[in-house]
């Protein structure tokens, strides 16, 4: 630079990161965009009358009609395909947590020989297509007499939240002060009775959180559900199986159906996606 | 209660479950494929190698994962590197771009082809602003290619913001000293995202990595909602023989690949991101 430009050369710069802000604000714009477009998209036309969604061409504006989602919810096995989806998935975060929060609480507490061992039956389950055990499963199944029951397939996605439910809980717990529980001991308490008064309802919202997170996961969950369920079929089993059959308004509604209480638990969750994910790398 | 034993006491339902409905399977499944109820055979394995949809199967599998997860990475962090520089809307951005986190498979191939379909938004679009002339019919069997970029963007549409979350929560480990140093030097924003972000992320790389990989070998349903089975996948063969072709042997079978070059796949990652003993932060 010469000494004749350094009168502009403020001015340069300030005009250059103008312009890397405006890249950088028009690309988190465009981001957004790819995310939410299509899911308005898709509610666009879940909140179509059928005419309008085999109509073309499609305006991007929703018809406000409901005809469609009527349709669907009166759809010979919908309701009880709903149901089921609900069944499996409290299920599944039932035992989820039964399971998983013990399990994270010793590895948040304890030193102990086999910890390293049970962290790493843990992160195994995390390398393998999970969903694939449906099929010896099945086979299992059939011979206690699970087969085709809600109990069975939460079973199966249990053994996909335990991973997520130890993580969480392990490092939920983690972050609770072990003097904490010190001090409530010296003060007379027993472990249970200091877990009960003082752990946990600082863990509560944690719990609630994994909780959720496993719920999403037995809600979201397709081939497992279409490989052990025939008579009771989830709804993502239910939707997978009429694909090739069902009239497109249908399986726009049910797409809805699957996508909107996603969305309200992942808002729920969002606080702790994090602390699992950030603990999932060590 | 001893307190030696009460740890071993809450790992027991766990270690329990996991033995009966992961570990205890998966012997299973080895049996199904390599056993004809009695001995040991590869018959099950011939179907599966000679049946003329294998080839076509297996490539299309591994295909979509060595295109989807590169996009995913980058992308993830492209919106992880913006999420870290937010200052204000943060937790906002980071909702939206977390939103597809939490959707099914299944849920983003039905919006996909709402965009796809003949009379879906994609051809409004392309007939409003007179590029054809009448909707083309993208999801047909006629060209398998449109309905494999359809999945392409359905499977990054969906599944970046998982290892968007691993890259923005490994990101956060990284100290700012890192950076303040390497600015002190003079380092463009460029050269600190290539010589201080990338190398510290290697932890979480190979964890997305990893994940990410192997789901996109189990893709199923998103190729089932836009294309049928036009485009046959190693997940939706084993769909297909254990429902269809009644054969639970064959499909036994199908699983056991996926779960190999699953395994392949991890064992590439760990060796070629492996961290330095005594270099994590």
């Amino acid at each position: 630079m010469t000494d004749v430009a350094s009168n502009d050369q403020p001015q340069a710069v300030a005009e250059v990161s103008r312009a890397g802000r405006f890249v950088f604000v028009a690309g988190t714009v465009l981001m957004c965009a790819w995310v939410l477009v299509p899911i308005y998209l898709l509610l666009v036309n879940a909140l179509s009358s059928p005419a309008q969604v085999t109509g073309f061409p499609k305006t991007g504006l929703p018809g406000f009609d409901f005809g469609s989602l009527q349709f669907f919810i009166g759809f010979s096995g919908v309701a009880k395909a709903l149901w089921n989806s609900v069944l499996v998935a409290v299920l599944t975060m039932v035992f989820a947590i039964g399971i998983g929060a013990p399990a994270g609480y010793a590895l948040s507490r304890f030193d102990f020989p086999g910890k390293s061992a049970f962290r790493l039956l843990v992160l195994m389950t995390r390398a393998f297509p999970l969903p694939l055990l449906a099929l010896p499963i099945a086979v299992m199944f059939i011979q206690v007499g699970l087969d085709d029951t809600p109990i069975g397939l939460a079973l199966v996605h249990t053994t996909l939240a335990i991973p997520f439910a130890v993580l969480i809980t392990f490092s939920i717990f983690s972050g609770i002060p072990v003097e904490l529980e010190e001090a409530a001991w010296t003060l007379g308490c027993n472990r249970a009775q200091a877990f009960q008064r003082v752990v946990l309802p600082l863990v509560l919202p944690g719990i609630a959180a994994s909780a959720i997170f496993a719920f999403t996961i037995s809600w979201n969950e397709v081939f497992a559900a279409s490989v052990l369920t025939v008579q009771n079929r989830t709804l993502t089993a239910f939707l997978l199986q009429s694909l090739n059959v069902s009239p497109l308004h249908l399986k726009f509604a049910g797409g809805a159906a699957l996508v909107v209480p996603a969305l309200l638990f992942i808002f729920a969750v969002r606080k702790y996606l994090f602390a699992m994910w950030g603990i999932a790398n060590r | 209660m001893p307190q030696r034993a009460l740890p071993y006491l809450l790992l027991l339902p766990a270690t329990l479950f996991l033995l009966v409905f992961f570990l205890y399977p998966f012997v299973q499944i080895a049996v199904l494929a390599f056993s004809d109820g009695q001995s040991f055979t590869l018959e099950h394995f011939q179907t599966m190698v000679g049946h003329w949809k294998f080839p076509a199967t297996f490539w299309n599998t591994i295909l979509l994962a060595a295109i989807v997860v590169p996009i995913q990475l980058v992308m993830a962090l492209a919106m992880a590197s913006v999420v870290m520089r937010l200052k204000t809307g943060r937790n906002t951005i980071l909702y939206i771009f977390t939103i597809p986190l939490g959707l099914s498979d299944l849920a983003a191939g039905i919006i996909w082809l709402a965009i796809f379909e003949q009379s879906g938004f994609l051809n409004s679009l392309l007939v409003s602003l007179g590029i054809v002339g009448k909707p083309i019919l993208f999801l047909g069997y006629q060209n398998i290619w449109v309905i494999f970029i359809a999945v392409v963007l359905a499977e990054v549409w969906r599944a970046t913001a998982i290892v968007m979350v691993i890259l923005v929560s490994g990101m956060g480990l990284i100290p700012k000293e890192y950076y303040e140093a390497a600015e002190v030097f003079g380092a463009s924003p460029w050269q600190r995202f290539r010589k201080v972000t990338l190398p510290m992320l290697r932890p979480s790389l190979q964890t997305a990595l990893i994940l990410r990989t192997i789901a996109a070998f189990e893709v199923f349903a998103v190729v089932v909602a836009l294309g049928g089975t036009t485009l046959p996948v190693l997940v939706g063969e084993t769909y297909n023989w254990q429902f269809n072709l009644r054969d639970p042997n064959v499909a036994a079978a199908y699983a056991l690949v996926i779960l190999a070059i699953s395994i392949a796949a991890t064992l590439v990652y760990l060796r070629v991101l492996r961290v330095p003993k005594g270099a994590t932060i």
